[in-house]
């Protein structure tokens, strides 16, 4: 290793990201500005900030041990949500066939296929807490709000999935059948039912996981639920409850996701 | 680069070797018994090849060298240490003496070219050096120059998926080169290349353990190959030793005795043909 | 008699199904088990078939009070929704640095032992299975309302979506790169640095880029709890019936959503 090693560099850098050193320090610079203008912009106030945490482990204790002495409030608050996820997955399963019709391109007219698009984008970008306290204007407090939204958001969900296969479906396999001989139901069930029909039930499964996700949720703004309990608990200070509502809440998500991804492998 | 450093006699044990494998055996979990009591005595600077059919244990001798199989028995002396009873503190130690070059040439493939060479040298540096690519100017010095050694120049910013196979293999030898090791390990180096490519390899890895004084233990599964490279060959038979001696002395015997029977005499004209790389 | 002049030929069944008897069975039970909890769930919400009535009246009423959107709004919130992005920018940031160690405590390949994974894997499951809003009301019962409750909420909830698909990386990543590390008598962790940091590099940045655009959508909405943005503004139209102004919010969130959405889009096409 001795031999020439004089001849050689002696200081090597790594190839500079986005093409050029000076473009480099201008990216590291740029998002230090970042950092710098962001955190005068929110005028953080480092005091308070400090302040929170001693303030996270008083709460912290006041947390522990969790208080599962009033579960059948939490019982029916869990109950609630789950009945809103099911009930949504279901009606938003219905709507979303005339909506995911009327979004797909080679099925619909321009003007309809526009509007149902509109319709898609909007619900999508809208999150579901603010479509939830719309439905609870019109229809009050209550699990009937926070049902029309994960219907709502289902509705949407699976139309833009219904809509997206309508558009992929090949076109091979449906004249492959109609070539034999058959009629309209049995090319419907033998050439495009088979290419949905796993993808779809994976997707309805996926969907009703997602609204017991954000059945927990909504209840922040009184759409029902147990999201409702738990904004009831820690506007209390009813600390202890609120860490049984999280606990309880965290082991009913994993448990929806469990069973979604067992369901889908199972269908693969 | 002359004559043997003064430091290899302090780092040869008492019997004076520079490698000793003792009764090694390896099972694996399943039962499988892939070496079955191998010894094996490497005392001077050679290329030792070891062959072997496949499932002969010839992978699992080499990566037990350097526990990247976990022996289940036996000893293994690099000079004056044992490998197989030390700590893993001790070990990544032992490890920094001992390089490595792999069949699938195991580049990280998202960095450059100087980076996988450099990374031969992690061992001598700390985590921030090597988190920020500080490496000390001896050791960028020197995996330029051995970047020129094995035909690379100029490509140190070059990103490792853009090579080809031959390329690859030339960075890891690199990188094995940048250990300064008192063994080189190396892993069919060839099963992934083309023919030629695989000969400039093979000539390649045998000058440069030539030039560095360097034992060098090759596992390789082309016998012409094996005889054309090594001054020593090793057959390993269902975990056993069952051939050590010169390439000169593999007959169709000893290779039916190996791999079992089939018409050897092809193999054995064309490696008498052939007497490139050995001097 | 009849056994011997069919047997030869009864290699093949007479009847052919896709499925076997049970499968079809065990189909048919878990959809008929599904559409009756749906059926039970939405008779067990007690809903009132009367509010549906008039519900399209409401609904245009609603509208129409939306309209004109009263364009003058619009300087009010420009900080907010400053905010807002800020929130999901630098909830994002702490996020990714968090989400580093996480991950290799909680892959299978790289953490220390069974005890360091469970607290990895429990980790995961806690960040990932409360919403942001959720997390929202936690921090703004630790920092108070503002901003930077707001900001930890984005982090405490992307930090465990970031390391679960990076922990799944590092259990896919390339054994061959890694052993060649280790080989060399590099440290744990060096090993881990330039052994698998460089692997799964694409899917941290992709991962991270991706959760920027959910969470400027997730900051929308963290002022309903206090923790700062937009949705405060929202909130507070909504309440004071400020319909106009309403329409105003909601069109900005939509503007900003969809541009984050388009951003982050192109960003992942150009590293992928």
């Amino acid at each position: 290793m001795s031999t020439g090693a004089a001849a050689y560099p002696t200081t090597w850098r790594p190839p500079a990201l986005f093409g050029s050193r000076a473009r480099q320090r201008l990216a590291l610079l740029g998002v230090l500005a970042y950092l710098v203008w962001s955190v005068s912009d929110l005028n953080v106030d480092v005091n308070r900030v400090l302040a929170g945490f001693p303030r996270a482990l008083d709460i912290f204790g006041r947390m522990i041990p969790p208080d599962f002495t009033r579960w059948q409030l939490l019982a029916t608050g869990m109950l609630e949500s789950v009945q809103m996820a099911l009930a949504a997955t279901l009606a938003g399963l219905v709507l979303s066939v005339p909506l995911g019709i009327a979004a797909a391109r080679n099925l619909a007219p321009r003007a309809v296929y526009l509007a149902a698009r509109g319709l898609i984008v909007l619900g999508r970008t809208l999150h579901e807490v603010i479509i939830a306290i719309f439905f609870v204007k019109l229809f009050g407090f209550g699990p009937v709000a926070g049902l029309l939204t994960l219907a709502f958001a289902s509705a949407i969900f699976l139309g833009k999935m219904l809509a997206e296969d309508i558009e992929n479906v090949r076109i091979g396999p449906v004249e492959a059948v109609r070539a034999t001989g058959a009629g309209f139901g049995q090319t419907v069930v033998y050439a495009i039912v088979p290419q949905v029909l796993a993808r779809t039930v994976g997707v309805i499964i996926y969907r009703l996981d997602a609204n017991v996700r954000h059945s927990t949720v909504i209840g922040i703004v009184g759409a029902g639920g147990i999201g409702q309990t738990l904004s009831a608990s820690f506007s209390r200070y009813d600390f202890d409850f609120a860490l049984a509502i999280l606990l309880s809440i965290i082991a009913l998500v994993a448990l929806g996701e469990w069973f979604s991804d067992w369901v889908r492998r199972k269908l693969r | 680069m002359a004559g043997v450093l003064p430091a290899d006699a302090a780092r040869e044990n008492s019997r004076g070797a520079l490698l000793a494998v003792e009764a090694l055996t390896k099972v694996y979990p399943g039962g499988q018994r892939a070496l079955d009591g191998v010894s094996l005595v490497v005392e001077r600077p050679e290329i030792v090849a070891i062959i072997g059919s496949s499932g002969a244990g010839k992978s699992t001798l080499i990566r037990c060298i350097n526990r990247l199989v976990e022996p289940t028995s036996g000893q293994i002396w690099l000079g004056a240490a044992e490998i197989v009873g030390v700590s893993r503190r001790e070990l990544r130690r032992l490890r920094r003496r001992i390089a490595m070059i792999f069949q699938e040439f195991n580049l990280v493939e998202r960095l450059t070219v100087m980076e996988n060479v450099l990374s031969g040298r992690l061992g001598s540096v700390g985590f921030f050096a090597s988190a920020f690519r500080r490496f000390p100017p001896q050791d960028i010095a020197g995996a330029y120059a051995v970047l020129d050694r094995v035909g690379l120049g100029g490509y140190h910013d070059t990103r490792a998926d853009a090579l080809s196979g031959g390329q690859r293999q030339r960075v890891g030898i690199a990188r094995a080169l940048m250990q300064n090791p008192d063994l080189l390990l190396v892993d069919e180096p060839t099963a992934s290349l083309d023919p030629k490519t695989a000969r400039q390899i093979m000539r390649l890895i045998r000058e440069l353990a030539t030039e560095r004084r360097r034992p060098a233990l090759v596992n390789i599964h082309d016998v012409a190959l094996a005889q054309s490279f090594a001054d020593r060959v090793v057959g390993l038979k269902s975990g056993r030793v069952a051939f050590d001696g010169p390439p000169s002395a593999l007959s169709a015997e000893t290779l039916t005795e190996i791999y079992g029977a089939e018409d050897w005499s092809q193999t054995i004209r064309r490696a008498d043909d052939e007497t490139e790389g050995r001097q | 008699m009849r056994t011997i002049a069919t047997a030869p030929d009864k290699r093949y069944p007479d009847v052919w199904r896709r499925r076997s008897l049970r499968e079809t069975v065990t189909g048919w039970l878990w959809t008929a088990a599904i559409a009756f909890a749906a059926a039970w769930s939405v008779s067990a919400l007690d809903i009132e078939w009367a509010f549906f009535v008039d519900a399209h009246e409401q609904a245009l009423d609603l509208a129409q009070r939306m309209w004109p959107p009263r364009w003058s709004y619009l300087p009010v919130i420009v900080r907010p929704l400053i905010e807002t992005i800020h929130i999901a920018t630098l909830g994002t940031m702490i996020a990714l640095v968090l989400s580093i160690p996480l991950a290799f405590l909680a892959a299978r390949n790289t953490t220390a032992n069974g005890f360091t994974w469970a607290i990895g894997r429990a980790l995961l499951v806690a960040s990932r299975s409360v919403n942001t809003i959720i997390w929202g009301l936690v921090f703004v019962a630790i920092f108070g309302p503002g901003a930077v409750a707001g900001i930890a909420a984005v982090a405490a909830r992307s930090v465990g979506f970031l390391a679960k698909l990076v922990a799944e990386a590092i259990e896919e990543a390339d054994r061959g790169q890694i052993e060649a590390i280790e080989a060399t008598g590099a440290s744990t962790a060096q090993v881990y640095l330039v052994g698998i940091l460089p692997q799964v590099m694409p899917v941290l940045i992709g991962t991270t880029v991706y959760r920027w655009d959910i969470n400027v959508r997730e900051s929308s909405v963290l002022g309903f709890v206090g923790a700062g943005g937009i949705g405060l503004y929202l909130y507070a139209s909504i309440n004071q019936f400020a319909w106009q102004q309403v329409l105003v919010v909601l069109a900005a969130i939509l503007v900003i959503v969809l541009v984050s959405e388009a951003v982050s889009a192109y960003i992942r096409a150009r590293i992928s």
